[in-house]
């Protein structure tokens, strides 16, 4: 048996109604709840006595309707007031007076039936099947059992979001990391029970410490690849807070893990081996650690003409790429970037550069050619507008050197190599 | 055979592998692609040991590095590059066709200390198929300091997790530490008009002892 509940207006007071009768409950509209009553006659005893129950434990005047299917439960009950009980088998019975509009017919049909003057369930269920789905299809069909109250639909119920988290209230304030580890270790291991029961991973693990007469203290660990792999997480959460420890002794600590499908790879004799996701992510963020956080990554180059622009991403290498690989490329000249640009005084005869002076690099210059005017982004603060020159010097380097045109500032860019 | 084409696309979009026939890296070696130099490096820079490479600015120590770069990842390698001055231009790796988002790159900021435990943590990690310690812009007196013990240890790990370790400087210096040293000699600038349109070198290996010499030009 299904129950119905409709009150326009008063949807979280319908589900938590609901709720307090079934795990089983669908939203069915705005406002419309249903929920799976089978096996609450133990309990209530028969279905007036259940329903007479839920009209109780709603306490505002709501239309209540039970049936042995969840369609015949909605039509009844916004189709009656009050409380309505239909009992099994006789749900064309006590549907067929109820007006067609009820039934939530596509227009055209909605039209068709008008003009044969059919206007209630009743009416609509006495029509022959055949003729009905000779002029309206399975479509009509489909309506046509809905209007005899024999619908067979199955129940949707609502899912309740996975969460995965656990929290730790401390005896005493912790003050040291070695013993946050013991605590941390002990909720991480409960987190990933709780991910391994339902076959996922994580993608993302956020540690909050509140801390004693300080703000909250947030850690969160973004993750390349789906992982479940607890002492990974405790070793980058432990590198996470040498490197940005907590302010305060910590009071109380909780991890959540955002679930994710485990990642399904599947290896191949032949290709090239790639480091495995959890110790490159561990390793990764060893080195973040001991070079500093936006030093380790992937450069990925920005669509822009502006010289040395690139972002610095996580490194996740994708699939295979599909060029070629046994295609020949000659070698190229690159260059060696100073960043910042060195400051250069340049000594300048007949607009050419003849001589650079700069600390650690001076000498004649034998070889220039230039200038090459680029610009960009003039409406920006950060716009750029200069002369490049490619030089070589007596000692046999080559340098790419520029003039800021605003400031007539002279910069070394970098090395060729 | 269009519904192989379409069973074998919907695999892709399902598992995060290709599914295709590459060929199998039978070589123990990463050729550069300069025949040349292929060819007095007997296939190109061994896999499983460390490589020095050497010489002075504009020797095109950067260009070989990048050339490897080049290509391990179009094969599919991860490689790392630990740059120990931070002076990486990735838009100049990406003109060479290397493959960037194969590519870890540590930027060490002036610290070859740093350089140097980054680059064990990552030969230790495994996986990666190429990499690169870059104390190419080091000051000498620096990369000297780096005691023969660690390059040892850099070269042990290479051999377990056969990586192709290549260490770039101004001069050799783990010694007998690598198993392949190639020195880089600028000979001259090639200029056309008024474009800088590459460099060439001279480039001399010395493996088990014995010297070889060959040029390439590095075009911009």
């Amino acid at each position: 048996m299904y129950v119905c509940l409709y009150a326009p207006g008063n949807l979280p007071l319908l589900l938590e109604c609901a709720a307090a009768f079934s795990p089983r409950v669908e939203e069915t509209s705005a406002d419309t709840v249903v929920f799976d009553a089978r096996g609450l006659e133990l309990l209530y005893g028969p279905p007036e006595q259940l329903v007479r129950e839920v009209e109780r434990r709603i306490g505002i005047p709501a239309h209540i309707a039970i049936a042995a299917n969840p369609d015949a439960a909605v039509h009844a009950a916004r189709g009656f007031r009050g409380v309505t009980v239909i009992p099994r088998g006789r749900e064309a019975e006590r549907l067929a007076p109820l007006s067609l509009h009820l039934l939530e017919c596509p227009t055209p049909i909605a039209e068709l039936l008008h003009l044969w003057g059919i206007r209630t369930f009743g009416e609509f269920a006495k029509l022959p099947p055949l003729g009905v789905s000779a002029r309206l299809g399975e479509e009509g069909i489909d309506l046509q059992y809905l209007a005899a109250g024999a619908g067979s639909r199955q129940l949707r119920p609502m899912e309740e979001p996975l969460r995965f988290g656990e929290e730790l209230e401390l005896e005493y304030p912790v003050e040291l990391l070695e013993p946050l580890s013991f605590v941390m270790a002990r909720l991480l291991n409960e987190v990933c029970g709780q991910l391994a029961s339902r076959a996922l991973a994580a993608n993302e693990i956020r540690l909050r410490l509140t801390l004693e007469n300080a703000p909250e203290h947030e850690a969160r660990l973004k993750l390349p690849v789906p992982m479940l792999d607890q002492k990974a997480f405790l070793k980058m959460l432990q590198l996470e807070l040498n490197g940005r420890p907590p302010l305060a002794p910590v009071l109380k600590v909780r991890i959540e893990a955002e679930p994710v499908k485990p990642r399904r790879t599947q290896q191949g004799l032949f290709l090239p081996a790639t480091p495995e996701p959890q110790k490159l992510e561990v390793t990764v963020a060893r080195v973040r650690h001991l070079v500093g956080a936006g030093r380790v990554g992937t450069p990925e180059l920005r669509d822009t003409h502006r010289p040395d622009s690139f972002v610095m991403r996580q490194f996740a290498p994708g699939p295979l790429p599909s060029c070629d690989h046994e295609e020949a490329v000659s070698p190229r000249l690159c260059l060696r970037r100073f960043r910042p640009p060195r400051l250069v005084q340049v000594l300048m005869v007949n607009h050419q550069p003849v001589r650079l002076f700069a600390p650690n690099i001076s000498g004649r210059v034998v070889m220039a050619r230039g200038p090459w005017r680029t610009s960009g982004e003039w409406w920006r603060d950060d716009a750029w507008n200069r002369d490049e020159w490619d030089v070589a010097l007596e000692s046999g380097s080559l340098y790419r050197l520029f003039s800021e045109i605003d400031s007539g500032r002279w910069f070394m860019e970098g090395t060729y190599d | 055979m269009g519904a192989l084409l379409q069973l074998r696309s919907q695999l892709e979009a399902r598992f995060d592998v290709p599914f295709g026939f590459p060929k199998a890296i039978e070589n123990n070696q990463i050729a550069t692609g300069i025949q040349d130099l292929d060819a007095i490096t007997e296939g190109g820079i061994p896999r499983g040991t460390l490589t020095e490479l050497a010489g002075p600015e504009s020797s095109g120590r950067t260009a070989l590095l990048i050339a490897l770069l080049s290509q391990a990842t179009r094969r599919g390698e991860c490689c790392a590059w630990i740059d120990t001055d931070g002076m990486f231009d990735p838009a100049s790796a990406a003109e060479a066709q290397a493959d960037l988002d194969r590519l870890l790159w540590v930027n060490c900021g002036g610290n070859a200390e740093h350089a140097l435990k980054a680059t064990d943590l990552l030969i230790q990690a495994g996986g990666f198929g190429l990499v690169v310690l870059d104390l190419a812009s080091t000051p000498e007196k620096t990369a000297r300091r780096i005691p023969l013990a660690s390059w040892f240890r850099l070269r042990h790990a290479a051999e377990r997790t056969e990586a192709a370790l290549v260490a770039a400087g101004l001069r050799i210096n783990a010694r007998s530490c690598s198993a392949l040293q190639i020195e880089l000699q600028p000979a001259r600038p090639v200029w056309h008009g008024k474009l800088l349109r590459g460099l060439r070198a001279n480039a001399q290996s010395t493996v088990r002892f014995a010297q070889r010499s060959a040029a390439f030009t590095a075009v911009k």
